[in-house]
């Protein structure tokens, strides 16, 4: 093949029609306070923050190569600082997004020392994070240690107002995150990060800026998990540090990615939506829930490590959302 | 004080047994075993059923449990490590917290949330201790722990240093192409590493029951305090793991002398505070960490020299790392 004859396509037909498909759901997911009842408003809350945890995830290991099983640690802590900030008189709803910014910038110290360690390093080293993280917590008068607290601000609202303001919040959230993540990919830093995905050395060596690829991934992720947090405590109102700081988090980000496709942009949201109902179906399973999910998970590793969509990808050549090319 | 730095070492030297295992592991396969410590839990309830069941002495049935706990190392590799090695370096990780979520709730189904312990069915060495000037009591168990875990560090030390099997096991460590080339079998060598490592776990997870309670979900906790104390002592260095649960234990022994509520966080302190030294500590700290664990059978592996050259010609971003092929 001629290299002068290749063209590099990044919009296809298909994923223009996609694009587009998003966008009009996402609109139409607006109008779903008014239409339906409680029971799925609050369902489709949680819906959105999984895929909220699934898309920052895999920001950090799809994207920059780093395994987490600590993320768990910013999640707590954007429920806290909400909580905090809450308490202090701000009001509640920009309260969440305040917190989960405050996360991000003391993410940062975090990342200068953590991001030198690799592999399974990284992964426990996170993991030590958020347990020092979740006892400094409990150190707060106001958390009381392991008893908790409620964030209170949100009584000011009558019930269905708050399901609806959390709701739009959550909405509103999982798509500034999810486009935010689809620009910054597109650009410089997703060349950067596939690079590094792909081979850390090699593109240390042709002028990648590894470091900083790596660090702005790790901030985005704390800043996404952290609003997780936040905006779990604003469905759930009460916060015991305990459950905010489990390490069961990671295991539901690592099945929601693993299964849905780690590396690829749509593979979390796939990965979501299929957590989500298994969970609605098997939830109330308790452990053998949990046993199903490690399985799973360690299946996927072994047996299909790219995940569904990463096989459907390969499989049909299908991008619906682009951030990589073709080359025709 | 006194008592609490000399209770610390010992404590330390339990977690050097703990470690023992993912430190030798990680040396050889460059792995972390996110399971390694739900392992642990997985012998420790093996020989409490044993002991509860059928009145067996824990002591005795150690070489009965660690033969199928090794068994199991090898299957382990042979069915996730070395399928996952194949599939990139993120594969063994997520395998191994897979595997570890299975088998905590796995052993919550079976036995509850009870907390268990070893110590009833060792008769009075569970509590007898030496008195010593001061009023300082060291316990007696504690001691074997400790002298436990220094015969394990020096024995896989040996192991390494001076048998055919420790040789071919560097030589699959520190280039697993080229000793395929030399006629090592590295599938096996991976194969032994693993059953090694989770015969040490067997011993731990014994150590574990009886100088404490346990439950299912103890896995967890065990796997961090092992990793810390790997980390802190150096990653793939046996002594340096020795090292590092000594500071681990004593972190951790000072801190609940100074505030009930300091034992873990001292400890986790430490950790964190050791890998921001290693990281600012200038370039002078560095080498002399490396040059300390020069010793070591794997930090051999040198970064080839066509790397070195490309990264001394690039102009280097500041706060790049500059460590290559490790």
């Amino acid at each position: 093949m001629n290299p002068s004859t290749l063209t590099i396509h990044r919009w296809t037909p298909l994923s223009i029609t996609s694009l587009a498909a998003v966008v009009g759901a996402q609109l139409l997911l607006v109008a779903v306070p008014l239409v339906f009842d409680a029971n799925v408003v609050e369902r489709l809350t949680t819906l959105f923050i999984y895929g909220i945890l699934a898309l920052m995830w895999n920001s950090l290991a799809g994207y920059g190569g780093l395994v987490s099983v600590g993320q768990q640690a910013f999640f707590g802590l954007g429920a806290y600082a909400a909580i905090r900030l809450a308490d202090a008189g701000f009001p509640v709803y920009p309260a969440l997004a305040l917190g989960a910014l405050l996360v991000a910038v003391a993410a940062l110290p975090m990342a200068q020392a953590m991001l030198r360690l690799k592999g399974g390093e990284f992964a426990i080293g996170m993991w030590v994070v958020a347990e020092f993280v979740h006892l400094l917590v409990n150190l707060d008068p106001l958390i009381q240690g392991e008893t908790g607290t409620s964030l209170i601000a949100l009584n000011g609202f009558d019930a269905e107002a708050r399901r609806s303001y959390t709701y739009w919040a959550a909405l509103a959230s999982m798509a500034a995150l999810a486009w935010g993540m689809f620009f910054l990919l597109r650009g410089r830093l997703g060349t950067a990060a596939q690079a590094i995905r792909d081979n850390e050395e090699a593109a240390a060596s042709v002028g990648v800026r590894v470091f900083a690829a790596k660090r702005t991934l790790f901030l985005l992720s704390a800043f996404g998990c952290a609003l997780a947090g936040a905006l779990w405590v604003a469905t759930t109102i009460s916060f015991q540090p305990k459950t905010y700081f489990s390490v069961q988090w990671s295991a539901y980000m690592i099945f929601m990615v693993l299964v849905g496709g780690i590396g690829t942009f749509e593979g979390p949201i796939l990965g979501a939506v299929l957590f989500f109902a298994v969970e609605t179906a098997f939830g109330a399973t308790g452990v053998w829930y949990m046993i199903g999910l490690g399985a799973t998970a360690l299946l996927f590793a072994m047996l299909l490590p790219q995940g569904l969509w990463g096989a459907i990808e390969k499989r049909f050549g299908l991008r619906l959302l682009p951030v990589g090319y073709f080359l025709k | 004080m006194t008592n609490a730095l000399l209770q610390g070492l010992l404590l330390g030297g339990y977690y050097a047994l703990l470690a023992a295992g993912l430190s030798f592991l990680f040396g050889v396969m460059r792995i972390i075993n996110l399971a390694h410590g739900s392992l642990a839990v997985v012998a420790a309830f093996a020989l409490w059923l044993l002991a509860d069941r059928q009145g067996l002495d824990p002591f005795l049935m150690l070489p009965l449990v660690m033969l199928p706990m090794a068994l199991l190392g090898w299957l382990l590799y042979r069915l996730v490590f070395a399928r996952s090695l194949r599939g990139g370096a993120l594969t063994p990780i997520l395998a191994s917290f897979g595997l570890a979520t299975v088998v905590d709730n796995a052993l919550f189904q079976g036995f509850g949330a009870d907390t268990r312990s070893l110590a009833p069915y060792i008769g009075n060495l569970a509590y007898e201790s030496w008195a010593l000037p001061g009023d300082i009591f060291v316990g007696q168990l504690a001691v074997l722990v400790f002298a436990t875990a220094l015969a394990v560090l020096g024995g896989l030390q040996w192991m390494l240093s001076r048998t055919p099997l420790g040789r071919r096991i560097r030589a699959a460590a520190e280039d697993p192409d080229a000793a395929g080339l030399a006629g090592v079998d590295t599938h096996r060598i991976y194969g032994v590493a693993t059953a090694i490592s989770l015969a040490i776990v067997t011993l731990a997870g014994l150590a574990m029951a009886l100088r404490a309670t346990f439950d299912p979900y103890s896995g967890p906790q065990q796997l961090i305090f092992a990793f810390e104390a790997v980390v802190i002592g150096g990653a793939g260095s046996l002594w340096g793991t020795l090292a590092g649960g000594l500071i681990l234990g004593v972190a951790q022994s000072v801190g609940a002398h100074v505030n009930p509520q300091g034992f873990l966080l001292a400890g986790h302190g430490v950790f964190l505070a050791i890998l921001v030294l290693r990281v600012h500590g200038g370039p002078a700290l560095m080498a002399r960490w490396r040059g300390l664990r020069g010793a070591d059978f794997h930090d051999a592996r040198a970064t080839p020299p066509t790397m070195k050259v490309s990264q001394a010609n690039r102009p280097s971003p500041p706060g790049l790392p500059s460590r290559g092929g490790d």
